[in-house]
């Protein structure tokens, strides 16, 4: 509960309509997209502008009263689940592009605006910007900076920290900084731009962004090609890129995810397929042809079981329906799906999908496996249902397993979804001890009084890392 | 893992309820559906509100939560909670969104049924519901006296006398622009005026039963006739059962759930004994509760059988044609006009969302000669009527009515087709007040399909 004063303070700031802590407000901010995870607000606000975010963390800093800043609350990692209570800030009234520069190539945006809603302003003017995580339908920007969000087009073109260039933000304290700008060259003092982003709102609260937009490719083409050996598909992988073509959209999705699909969308996919690669190069009409021609026969080389070249768009879209409707058909199955994100480097994703295979049996747990194979970020998908508690155990236990097999492998617990709270006891695995007192220096840095999302990122107590005999 | 590992689970948790209201609501609502929202958030921008406010309870995923919060016990079913299920246009465009397929209509249905049982309403507010909901559109006969009553008022001139002094400001604004828009009603329903069997033109490709609906065929009587002679056309013998009633809908939309039921299995006998292979429905609000049935009786063991029946009958008017009939030829006079007239498409959301028929209206327009079809932005959003929602919640319907009109106006289009009278009506409110009634006209895509093709000022037919 907050103090009267304080309430008053934060709607003579943003009107008082704009600020809530009535039951309703409460409840509908005290989760976000990641299974399992709920904690009440103790209040809500909408702020308009800079100033006012200023303002209220003025209030809130002499209060000592923590601060979620969040966009539409899509993420998968608890990032924005107020386990300390506080207030939550929704950014959907700051949603306006400010500026579309063609000069410089570049769009200033504020943090509330939707991806999606972005993505098409600025195709429509003939420009391309790519991140494209899957959520971008409703996802907004300033989420996607703080998660530093990737998508289906990061091998070839690079996440959302790529294309941030320019920030503006509100410091604990109520100060107002400024990074970088329309500048591909800006080597004055630490990146601060660089830092921010993907700094799952514990740094500073950012109330602006300058993007980076690129010409958009002209042409595209699309390929599938199965395998009955997973070995296969990944060598595929990697001659692939060993032939020097960086592909687009580089999908993979496991035998298990197969199946699932199948029953699904009835798409009569061969059930006893080990592994599918969803291949797109985009570029001039030339080079994609000699592209695609080329990973064709790539595949047929590396043993792949049957080879698909679409031939129109409406085929490429047929082909698009199995990867697409990969999430769908593993949400239906049961009442509660947890999408992970282990990423490894991409020669070691065969070996990863037989790990993740290998674990989800041990557990008695149903994992199926997709993602971008591209740049190794793999979506390994647990369903269960949040009411059996001994179940969720099990697949709890798998992930951290799954964790530690990624870090073996010379990966990471997260490629894209960030650490938030749900990963926050294995962070010291992937940095380690060292790494992670730097960080807490930063954090302290930029926020003396752990107001900005606290709790999140750094966990009380990191996980005991289990000794695995195998063999 | 086998499935009955999964049914040892408890399906809902024990908790202390603080009122009778919370009971029924922890009763009724479908707790599979409630944890099978996994909040990804999908829904939120198919959200008609949600896009108004921006303000989470009023989205699906929000309302979820609101839901399951209470049958969790950690939050009162308080007055703004009553008002934001009401505030919910029903119009289930978040269900199409759903990766996880969570039956949202179900939820809201079940809350509202709950709320319904529990509620306070004032006295007209309740003469109102009783006179309409139990002692008027259940009623055939009942309803056709109304249609005779509304049509004199209409006809006599008592309504330009109304007008003409005024009276009508008494009344609250959106009533009085409903009261504008009203069409000719009339006593003299569908089967008064062809019958109850209806012969096919040609060979006959399919018996097919004719569901009118109850508002239909006192305000759309015309759209029914129509309706019955384009299936003709399209090669199907149609029969009206005259004991046919009321789909139901709104009472289940109002949270009348046990009345709404009753008239189900009225439906059910009667189109069972028809001998029909499809019952077509031309109403989008109808046809989603129709689809439906076996979801309203599904713990009704006796009807089990006969709802798997009906649903698996009940189809799109636009769809049947399209999917089964003849297309008939749509070459009036206008055929060959210089410049093709514009038109444009208003889903309804029910037939969109529900019924999944959003390609086959469009499919059908195209057959249309000499027109130039122009897809409205956002034509998939709800217009706002849903159901009588623009009555109970008139600040919101019309805050969505005049952004849908933004993009209505743009298409430019001489005729604003639609697939639902609530929607139709809706839409001419709209034109009205948002629009120019001189250049744009709204039409149910059936009675605008039967005028192209040039019947209705031909004496002998062919």
């Amino acid at each position: 509960m907050l103090e009267q004063s304080i309430v008053q303070q934060l709607r003579q700031i943003v009107g008082n309509q704009y600020f809530r802590d009535d039951n309703e407000a409460l409840v509908t901010h005290s989760y976000d997209g990641t299974p399992m995870l709920q904690s009440l607000p103790d209040g809500v606000i909408y702020p308009e502008n800079k100033q006012q975010i200023s303002e209220i963390m003025k209030v809130l800093a002499e209060n000592r009263i923590p601060v979620v800043s969040r966009g539409s609350g899509s993420n998968l990692c608890g990032g924005t689940v107020p386990i300390l209570g506080g207030i939550v800030m929704v950014m959907h009234r700051m949603n306006r592009i400010l500026e579309v520069d063609v000069d410089n190539l570049t769009a200033t945006v504020q943090p509330g605006l939707i991806t999606a809603e972005f993505i098409s302003n600025i195709e429509s003017k003939g420009l391309f910007y790519p991140p494209d995580p899957s959520s971008m339908r409703i996802s907004t920007i300033g989420g996607n900076i703080a998660e530093c969000s990737g998508g289906l087009r990061g091998l070839k073109y690079g996440t959302t920290k790529d294309y941030v260039i320019g920030l503006e933000a509100v410091l604990a304290n109520g100060e107002i900084i400024r990074t970088g700008g329309k500048l591909m060259k800006d080597v004055a003092g630490y990146d601060l731009t660089k830092l921010l982003v993907g700094s799952e709102g514990t740094l500073a609260i950012i109330t602006e962004a300058t993007l980076k937009l690129i010409p958009p490719p002209r042409s595209k083409q699309t390929m599938l090609a199965m395998f009955n050996n997973l070995y296969d598909a990944a060598r595929t992988v990697s001659k692939i890129i060993e032939s020097k073509i960086i592909p687009a959209t580089l999908e993979f999705m496991d035998n298990p995810t197969i199946r699932v699909v199948d029953d699904f969308a009835k798409l009569g996919l061969p059930r006893d397929m080990e592994a599918i690669l969803l291949i797109e190069q985009d570029g001039d009409l030339e080079a994609v042809e000699r592209d695609i021609k080329m990973i064709e026969h790539i595949c047929i080389a590396e043993k792949a079981e049957r080879v698909e070249v679409a031939e129109s768009r409406e085929h490429a879209e047929r082909l698009l329906t199995a990867r697409r409707s990969a999430f769908t058909a593993l949400a239906r199955l049961r009442p509660t799906t947890i999408l992970e994100d282990a990423t490894v480097p991409r020669s070691k994703i065969a070996d990863m999908v037989r790990r993740i295979n290998e674990i989800a049996l041990k557990y008695d747990v149903m994992i199926a496996t997709f993602g971008h194979a591209g740049d190794g970020n793999l979506h390994p998908t647990a369903t269960t249902d949040a009411r059996d508690h001994e179940e969720v155990h099990r697949v709890e236990q798998a992930f951290e397993e799954i964790f530690q097999a990624a870090i073996e492998l010379g990966g990471t617990i997260t490629g894209e979804h960030g650490v938030g709270l749900v990963k926050a006891p294995f962070l010291e695995w992937k940095i380690g001890k060292p790494g992670i007192e730097v960080m807490r220096g930063i954090k302290q840095a930029f926020d003396p009084h752990n107001l900005l999302n606290p709790g999140k990122l750094f966990a009380k107590e990191t996980r005991k890392r289990v000794v695995i005999n195998r063999d | 893992m086998t499935e009955s590992n999964h049914a040892a689970i408890h399906k809902k948790p024990t908790v202390k309820l603080s009122s009778p209201l919370a009971e029924s609501l922890h009763l009724k609502l479908d707790y599979d559906q409630l944890t099978n929202c996994m909040r990804c958030g999908f829904c939120l921008p198919a959200c008609p509100t949600f896009r108004e406010t921006g303000f989470e309870p009023e989205s699906p995923r929000g309302r979820i939560a609101l839901m399951k919060a209470v049958a969790d016990g950690i939050m009162e079913p308080d007055q703004a909670f009553q008002n934001q299920m009401n505030q919910c246009l029903g119009c289930r465009a978040c269900e199409p969104a759903c990766p996880a397929d969570v039956k949202y209509g179900q939820l809201i249905e079940q809350a509202k049924d709950a709320i319904e049982d529990h509620a306070e309403h004032s006295v007209p507010v309740k003469g109102l519901r009783k006179t309409m909901l139990k002692g008027m559109f259940p009623h055939r006969h009942r309803l056709k006296w109304m249609g005779r009553g509304l049509s004199f008022y209409q006809k006599s001139g008592l309504q330009r006398v109304a007008r003409g002094i005024g009276i009508m400001r008494v009344f609250p604004s959106h009533l009085r622009e409903l009261e504008q828009i009203m069409p000719a009603a009339t006593g003299r329903g569908v089967v008064e005026r062809l019958g109850t069997v209806y012969p096919a033109k040609g060979e006959t490709i399919a018996r097919v039963a004719l569901f009118r609906g109850c508002i239909m065929d006192v305000l759309f009587a015309e759209t029914n006739v129509n309706t019955v002679k384009l299936l003709s056309e399209a090669g199907f013998e149609v029969i009206i059962p005259n004991e046919q009633v009321c789909c139901g809908a709104l009472h289940a939309h109002s949270g009348e759930m046990d009345l709404a039921r009753e008239l189900a299995r009225t439906n059910l006998r009667v189109f069972k004994s028809a001998g029909i292979d499809y019952i077509v429905s031309n109403a989008g609000g109808c046809g989603a509760l129709l689809i439906e049935y076996d979801h309203l009786l599904h713990e009704d063991e006796e009807h089990g059988n006969l709802a798997e029946w009906f649903v698996s009958h009940v189809v799109d008017v636009s769809w049947l044609i399209l999917e089964r009939g003849r297309i008939p030829l749509f070459t009036d006079r206008s055929a060959t006009a210089e410049v093709p007239v514009k038109i444009t498409y208003q889903d309804s959301c029910h037939l969109r969302n529900v019924m999944k028929s959003s390609g086959s209206p469009r499919q059908l327009m195209r057959h249309i000669a000499n027109v130039d079809f122009v897809e409205m932005k956002e034509a998939d959003r709800c217009c706002g009527s849903a159901g009588i929602y623009n009555l109970t919640q008139p600040v919101m319907a019309g805050r969505i009515l005049e952004h849908k009109m933004e993009h209505a106006n743009r298409t430019e289009a001489h005729y604003m087709l639609t697939s639902n009278p609530g929607c139709l009506l809706q839409m001419k409110a709209g034109v009205l007040k948002y629009g120019n009634p001189e250049h744009m006209e709204v039409k149910h895509i059936v009675d605008f399909l039967y005028e192209r093709m040039g019947r209705t000022n031909e004496s002998a037919g062919d």
